[in-house]
């Protein structure tokens, strides 16, 4: 490649992520050359400043036509821009618990990583949006991973926290491996790893045998990929992990890294598998390989809904109810309704603004209990109104109750089930474990409003908690009084 | 005049109530009181005005409005709106009369609960406007969507007002209450899906029209389906035995005032459904349905009364007297006829006014006297004169002493049933005797049964407390000496179900 083709390219479409890059070098550089006195929060500060340069930079490209670039590695379209946004808002919020948070043991001296490695995995989750390629798109996810691997683990003496460092990194291991090995099917089928290239050849398939490793392929992909997703198979780390994670870490795994899960699922189902190996009967592989989706989806809302019901720990609980959401985003991706990506997409944003919302309340409750029982929550109606009356709204937003954008989320999956081909199983199970749900969201509005308090404490909010509050609450009541302020921007893109 | 926002102010007008009960001190007590009784007020006028507006012969369609809310669309600019949504609301005769109903419980309740209530009023006054959003949008809404999302909106407060206020089994009633009436709303919405999927709208009025039309693109026995589906969402709530358990528990744990609202107006939510969504949409499938639905009423009818008759709690004798009375408006629907229609319209709000009268009463008694054991409270009327009259009025309102508003509806009711059915009927008038029974075992037990301890230091009602208690008496008894004052409203919606089932 010379120089003038290098040029050539339209830069500008990854501005935002340039932005991110620099902000990773300046941070980096600045944490090796600031004496060790000066507190690292700036650094915090800092990245929070460059997600939004970011994001004001991906608002100045939200006119521009899709486009593609570096030979089709990198596009920018309307997937990519909608998805970019998510992940920018959702790592921000993130970063506004990070420079709240307060480790009390295991931490200190490592600061400088615990907020630019933020930003290497969020690097890493913007080019999943807008890769075009199966090796960019593979990049992207390790970069996510590793980072996350290293921040989950990131308070070094902490016994918790190694463990569930450890236990992300094997079982990400496995199931990038099974990945891997998914692809490499698929790749050895048409010998590119191009998706367009690849759907165009894909779509050719008649063969027989083809189309059986072409199944085969599709099902090692999707199943290593839900390990992202921490959805059924491959769910059963996030208890740990969420457990002994840092708690910004964990809202950051709930959140960002489940978003960019569902991206790579979205991005190699919908463009590679969507046509390939049509068949006059039962139309292209996708649609043969939906009762194995259902099925997974099923399992996913029954295991995440039905454990978290015996939970004591609220990061646990949350860890369930987080298999439980991805459950429910999966009830989107197997009915493969017209609104599919608009409904994922909408979910996630709802689900991004209530988990943010209630790991900030639930940071600050066990930074000061230095527990995350949920009898910890006892009287905290009584402790901090304010905490718990938040906590309750994003709470009732979970549980998918009208008034919120968890219930506007969960009215459009819905939707999207009884269209065209009726999903009768599906959604009687979705809405049954629904119901399942107000156990365990309610338990903890029963801990907060009727136990009284084991000590009566009052709490002081550290700024970036006010500020992920404010926009969790707001958002979550926005959206579900009038979802169409959300659904009319997304389609001026 | 143009009255198109009255409805949306109607239903929206406790919030404000709400907003300035958030910015009260905790402590100041009489204030929050009164400021939560006075936001049930502007709901209250509105809905007399409507009464009176309707009454003076002008159309109630005037109040019916309609824009467009949600619209989702798929990504990509596709033009045509993948679901939309619309804002609607309106006011038919049989909604009025739930409307007004509302409006008067709501506001006795607020009244009551200055009364019961002896903690954190702040809380509970802001739940309880809450919910009176949620009722008063329910009885509004003219599409299911909307409908669903009031219905839900009902739940979370009466949760928390339940597990908070109530009595020694609180949290158990509130848990119990959130997950069959969860249970049951879960049923709706996927009903509600299959209609919109199916048809394209979820306008309740469109839908009626398009069921009416042969080539509906919905076999008869989908609509069946569906139609036993709104029998269990809605048996719920009513409740229909064997759903009815999560209900003993509310009435009996939950605080006097709540419970004023939820036998007053909540149960009859389910009864509305019924009338509104399973007679008005699904005419054919219900007439299919009719033998099923007046065996289930009688079930209703009979279990109530033969359990109520047992029962040492005077709590427990009036929950089971409101699953004994639900049957007879599952008697009256069942009779498919205009009587019978009207009977079971009727005795929902008689039922209502009549209920929220007695467990007032049930109240005022445990606060002075610490029980509710029949046994316990023998020889009351020594005490509390006044308390014990109205409670032997309401219990004869109760089992329907001609004059009063129980007699209409218990009486059309059955002779809509003994036109189609007799032989149900006549089982079911075993249940009548039945009430006679257990009401006048219980309240004679109470007022001049053989007295326990003396009575002599207990307050009988006074000053504000005779106020819902007067209300409700006079409401029961006007109803039964004028039956018209609900029946003149009810006729149009009567008329069209008539024709629905007709055609």
């Amino acid at each position: 490649m010379s120089l003038e083709t290098l040029s050539e390219f339209n830069w500008s479409v990854m501005t935002p992520e340039f932005i991110i890059l620099g902000v990773i070098a300046l941070l980096t550089l600045l944490d090796l050359f600031m004496p060790k006195r000066i507190d690292r929060r700036i650094l915090g500060w800092l990245s929070i400043a460059g997600i939004i340069a970011a994001m004001a930079a991906l608002f100045s490209l939200l006119g521009t036509e899709p486009t593609s670039i570096l030979y089709d590695t990198f596009t920018l379209d309307m997937f990519g821009k909608s998805f970019k946004l998510l992940l920018l808002a959702g790592a921000g919020l993130v970063m506004f618990l990070a420079v709240s948070y307060d480790a009390k043991e295991g931490m200190e001296d490592y600061r400088g990583e615990f907020y630019y490695l933020f930003l290497t995995a969020l690097l890493g989750a913007m080019f999943m949006t807008s890769s075009g390629d199966l090796i960019t798109l593979f990049i992207g996810l390790e970069l996510l991973s590793i980072s996350s691997y290293i921040l989950a683990g990131i308070k070094k003496h902490n016994l918790k926290s190694n463990e569930s460092a450890m236990k992300y990194v094997i079982n990400g291991s496995i199931a990038t491996a099974i990945t891997l090995f998914g692809m490499s099917y698929v790749y050895g089928l048409t010998g590119s790893t191009n998706l367009a290239e690849i759907a165009n050849k894909l779509s050719a398939v008649v063969d027989g045998q083809h189309t059986y490793l072409l199944g085969l392929a599709f099902l090692m992909i999707f199943v290593g990929l839900s390990f992202k997703l921490a959805s059924a198979p491959f769910h059963m780390w996030a208890p740990d992990v969420y457990q002994g994670a840092p708690t910004p870490v964990t809202a950051f795994l709930s959140v960002v890294s489940k978003t960019a899960g569902f991206v790579i699922v979205i991005r190699i189902l919908i463009s590679v598998f969507f046509n390939a190996a049509p068949s006059g009967d039962g139309g292209s592989i996708l649609f043969k390989m939906h009762d194995y989706l259902a099925f997974l989806a099923a399992v996913t809302m029954i295991i995440g809904n039905v454990v978290a019901l015996k939970q004591t720990n609220i990061k646990r609980m949350f860890a369930y109810s987080s298999i439980a959401h991805a459950g429910y985003l999966l009830v989107a991706l197997t009915t493969l309704s017209a609104n599919l990506i608009f409904s994922v997409w909408f979910y996630l944003l709802a689900y991004m603004l209530m988990n943010l919302g209630a790991f900030a309340v639930i940071q600050v409750v066990t930074e000061k209990t230095g527990s995350a029982e949920i009898a910890d929550f006892a009287g905290l109606y009584r402790r901090s109104p304010v905490l718990a009356v938040t906590m309750g709204i994003l709470l009732v937003s979970l549980a998918g109750f009208p008034g919120t954008a968890g219930f506007i989320g969960k009215l459009n999956i819905f939707v999207g089930a009884f269209y065209g081909e009726p999903h009768y199983v599906l959604a009687s199970i979705m809405i049954a474990t629904t119901v399942v749900s107000y156990f365990y969201y309610f338990g903890v509005m029963t801990q907060m409003f009727f136990r009284p308090a084991r000590e009566e404490s009052k709490f002081n909010l550290p700024f970036g908690i006010i500020v992920v509050l404010i926009v969790a609450v707001v958002g979550s009541v926005l959206f579900g009084v009038a979802p169409n302020i959300a659904l009319d921007f997304l389609n001026k893109m | 005049m143009n009255l198109q926002s009255t409805l949306s102010i109607l239903v929206f007008s406790p919030l404000l109530g709400i907003i300035v009960l958030a910015f009260l001190p905790k402590q100041s007590e009489k204030l929050i009181k009164v400021v939560g009784f006075l936001a049930t007020i502007p709901a209250l006028l509105i809905a007399l005005a409507a009464y009176l507006h309707f009454q003076w012969g002008k159309d109630l369609a005037d109040f019916a409005v309609s824009k467009a809310w949600i619209q989702f669309r798929g990504m990509g600019g596709v033009p045509e709106p993948f679901f939309s949504v619309n804002y609607e609301l309106a006011l038919s005769g049989f909604q009025l009369v739930l409307v007004v109903l509302t409006a008067v419980v709501a506001t006795l309740s607020a009244l009551a609960a200055a009364k019961f209530v002896k903690k954190e009023w702040k809380g509970y006054f802001m739940l309880f406007l809450l919910l009176e959003i949620g009722m008063l949008g329910v009885f509004t809404a003219e599409n299911l969507i909307l409908f669903f999302i009031f219905f839900e909106i009902t739940l979370i407060p009466t949760f928390f007002l339940i597990g908070k206020w109530g009595y020694f089994e609180k949290e158990k009633a509130a848990y119990s209450f959130l997950i069959y009436n969860g249970l049951g709303s879960a049923v709706l919405l996927i009903v509600i899906m299959i209609l919109f999927a199916k048809t394209g709208t979820t306008n309740i009025e469109m839908l009626a029209q398009i069921m009416a039309d042969p080539s509906a693109p919905l076999s008869g026995d989908l609509k069946l389906g569906l139609l036993i589906s709104l029998l269990i969402a809605f048996g719920v709530k009513l409740p229909i035995f064997p759903l009815h358990s999560w209900m003993l528990k509310v009435h009996v744990q939950a605080p006097p005032s709540v419970v004023m609202i939820h036998s007053g107006i909540l149960l009859k939510i389910g009864a509305y459904g019924l009338i509104r969504f399973g007679m008005g949409i699904f005419p054919e499938q219900f007439k299919t349905l009719s033998i099923l639905i007046a065996i289930l009423g009688v079930i209703n009818l009979l279990y109530g009364a033969f359990l109520a008759f047992i029962q040492t709690d005077f709590k427990m004798v009036l929950a089971y007297s409101s699953i004994s009375h639900m049957g007879i408006v599952l008697i009256g629907l069942a009779a498919m006829n205009e009587a019978g229609v009207q009977g079971a319209i009727f005795q929902v709000i008689s039922h209502g006014l009549i209920s929220a009268l007695l467990f007032f009463l049930v109240g005022v008694l445990y606060e002075r006297t610490d029980t509710s054991l029949i046994g316990n409270l023998g020889g009351i009327a020594k005490g509390m004169p006044i308390a014990a009259g109205f409670l032997l009025a309401g219990a004869m309102a109760s089992l329907g002493l001609p004059g009063m508003s129980g007699f209409v509806s218990e009486f059309m009711a059955f002779l809509g049933l003994f036109k189609e059915l007799p032989w149900i009927a006549a089982v079911g008038t075993i249940g009548i005797i039945m009430t006679a029974a257990y009401l006048l075992r219980a309240v004679l037990g109470m007022t001049y049964g053989k007295s326990h301890r003396e009575f002599t230091g207990v307050l009988d009602l006074k000053g504000v407390e005779l106020i819902p208690v007067g209300v409700l008496m006079l409401l029961i008894v006007v109803i039964g000496v004028f039956p018209s004052v609900l029946s003149s409203p009810l006729q149009t919606t009567l008329e069209t179900i008539m024709l629905g089932i007709g055609g």
